[in-house]
Formats: structure tokens, C-alpha cells, sequence
């Protein structure tokens, strides 16, 4: 008699068992991003700094940069703050969203930590973080020239992360408008 | 029971456990929501109860009580007064937190898998069901002419026996 049919169970169980070990490595929180290849959603809100004045997405100026949402009740926002001063004194353009937070609460804090932005939407009932697809702090949204979000990380931005997730293709999209 | 462990007697144990019932009531007030137009409302829980928290993952926007489900809840009342249909809301929330956040995926390339697999598995299932039970029926009915062993086979079986025996004295 063929025996072999008798080991299919087994292997079926030994490929399901192999697909199991190996998304146990996944980050359960790395949700696929809706809006990388989208434009970055339309929005008119305040500056965390200037209430009188409004933001809105042509204040990116056709520039490549970061989005940034952080809110000072983030334990995380803390621990990434130095290396975004340290890229923004490379001259990395960095826009922050102030997300579901307090004004005073908010520029205090910048003033003790340093302030990385070019400058700041303040978006205390999470609008702009909804449209963003926003679920937590901090994120950071890597947008293009033509105002087109390239890459989203949910989490902290440090070196390691920098270097892995986005110095690459910051450049390369640097480069890219330059040659414009 | 709790009234062992409160203070006074009598009429004043009565009072301490009413007004202990009475706070719990008091709680669950806070996250009544209002409809301008009530026929909404079961709309509203129909969609609470499809659609995922992002940030708890295991917990739908009805369950969670997460920050970003709170705002969810919020928005989905706020679209629903403005007269968007459920299968409207769904994208809405779809476009910026992608498919996660809906608890029945919609079929396409990448979920069309989890769509057929329940069908295949049963089909899969009968049909191995269904061989097993017909190369068992002609094996029951022969059942009755099992070999039998012949006197010699007999013999030659209690020698091995024997010599087994013997061997492991």
C-alpha cells in the first residue's frame, strides 16, 4: 500500500506550524498604512505657536519632509525627541502635529526639550489624526515633494530606524526634487 | 455578604448598599450617546460591532475603550447624522485606516483566501469522509471470511511462541 498519502496531515501541520512560528515575529502594530501613495489629506488648523495663524498643507511648500505626531501625554514622544533635534540641526524639514493635546502643555514642553519643527498644526480634537489614519503616538509620515505621503512608521523614529526605514528614500526623494 | 463590612445598623446598613447600587448606575450613564433621529441607533451598534479598534486589535470600536475608539465611536455618529450609508462609513474609515479596521473583510486578491477557505475545508472534509466510507463497505461485508489458520499455520505459530519463550528464560 502507498504510505504517502498518510504524511499529508503531518505536513499540512509541520507548513501551518511554520507559519505560525514565523509571524510571531511581526509586529502585531504594523498595520498596513492606507495612505502611503496618497496625497497628504487637506487640512486648515492653527499653529501650536501662533493660534491667530492657519496651516494647511501649502505651508509643505513643495518641500520633502517629515510629519511628525506627537502629544506630550506620549511617553514614547520622549524618548524620540533628541534624535528628531538631531536630524532637524542636519536640516531635515520637520512639521509637527500636536495630536490631542493642551497648548501651554505642548509649548512648554518644546521649550524645555527643544523645538525640531519647522512648525506645528495643533490639532487638539484629532481631526487631521483621523484623516490620517492616526491610532496612537508617535507616528511620523515621510512626504514627498508633490505632497504625496511615501512612508509611515507607527512608533518611535530613532537612529536605528532612520537609518533603516527612511535615510534612503529621504534622499533619494531630496534628490529627486533638486533635480527639478 | 456586603453589608457585614459597612458601618451602623439596621436602617443605615440598608442606606450604605442602596447607595452603593446606585453608583454603579451612576457610571454607566457616562457613555450614553445622543441621536437627533433615533432610528440611527441601531445602526450606530450594527457598525460599532463591525468595525475594529487599530490600536487594541483584538476588540471592536463597541468593546474598546481605547482613546482612538472613543473618536471613532464619535465619528461614526457624526457621519451617520450627516446621512452617509453604512456601506459610505465603512470606506470613509477604510481609506485612512485601511481594510484592518473592518471586522468582515471585503473579497478581493488578498482576502478572497479567507472567503473560501471554510468552503473548501468542508468540501475537502466530505470528500475525504466519503472515500474512507466507501473503501470500508466492500472490507465489512467481507468480514466473515477472515483467513483461517490452518492446522499447520497453527503449529508453526506455537513453535514461534515456544522458542520465543524458551529464549527469554
Amino acid at each position: 500500500m502507498n504510505r504517502l498519502p498518510l504524511f499529508i496531515p503531518f505536513a499540512l501541520c509541520l507548513a501551518l506550524g511554520a507559519f505560525l512560528f514565523f509571524s510571531l515575529g511581526k509586529d502585531p502594530l504594523d498595520l498596513p498604512s492606507a495612505l502611503v501613495g496618497e496625497p497628504f489629506p487637506e487640512f486648515v488648523l492653527e499653529e501650536l505657536h501662533e493660534p491667530e495663524r492657519q496651516v494647511s498643507t501649502e505651508d509643505f511648500d513643495g518641500q520633502v519632509l517629515l510629519v511628525n505626531v506627537w502629544a506630550t501625554w506620549c511617553f514614547a514622544c520622549r524618548i524620540e525627541h533628541p534624535w528628531l533635534n538631531s536630524l532637524a540641526k542636519d536640516g531635515v524639514v520637520i512639521v509637527g502635529l500636536n495630536y490631542k493635546d493642551h497648548r501651554k502643555l505642548a509649548q512648554d514642553w518644546l521649550q524645555e526639550r527643544g523645538d525640531p519643527y519647522q512648525f506645528s498644526i495643533f490639532d487638539p480634537r484629532g481631526i487631521l489624526g483621523i484623516d490620517l489614519g492616526v491610532y496612537g503616538a508617535p507616528e511620523t509620515y515621510l512626504v514627498d515633494a508633490e505632497g504625496v505621503i511615501r512612508h509611515r512608521r507607527v512608533g518611535v523614529v530613532d537612529e536605528r530606524v532612520w537609518n533603516e526605514e527612511f535615510r534612503e528614500l529621504y534622499q533619494q526623494l531630496v534628490d529627486e526634487a533638486n533635480d527639478q | 455578604m456586603i453589608s457585614k463590612f459597612l458601618p451602623g445598623s439596621g436602617w443605615l446598613k440598608q442606606v450604605g448598599l442602596l447607595l452603593l447600587l446606585l453608583s454603579s448606575a451612576a457610571m454607566a450613564v457616562e457613555d450614553v450617546v445622543k441621536f437627533s433621529d433615533e432610528s440611527l441607533r441601531p445602526r450606530y451598534q450594527q457598525l460599532l460591532e463591525e468595525l475594529r479598534c487599530p490600536k487594541c486589535q483584538n476588540q471592536n470600536l463597541a468593546d474598546s475603550n481605547s482613546a482612538i475608539s472613543q473618536d471613532l465611536r464619535a465619528e461614526v455618529q457624526r457621519l451617520l447624522g450627516e446621512g452617509l450609508t453604512d456601506a459610505e462609513i465603512k470606506e470613509y474609515l477604510k481609506n485612512r485606516y485601511s481594510e484592518f479596521i473592518l471586522y468582515r473583510p471585503e473579497l478581493n486578491r488578498a482576502t478572497w483566501f479567507l472567503w473560501a477557505a471554510p468552503v473548501v475545508l468542508v468540501l475537502l472534509g466530505g470528500l475525504i469522509v466519503l472515500r474512507l466510507s466507501r473503501r470500508k463497505k466492500p472490507s465489512a461485508s467481507q468480514e466473515s471470511d477472515i483467513p483461517v489458520r490452518s492446522t499447520d499455520q497453527q503449529q508453526r505459530l506455537d513453535e514461534l511462541l515456544n522458542s520465543h519463550k524458551r529464549g527469554s528464560e
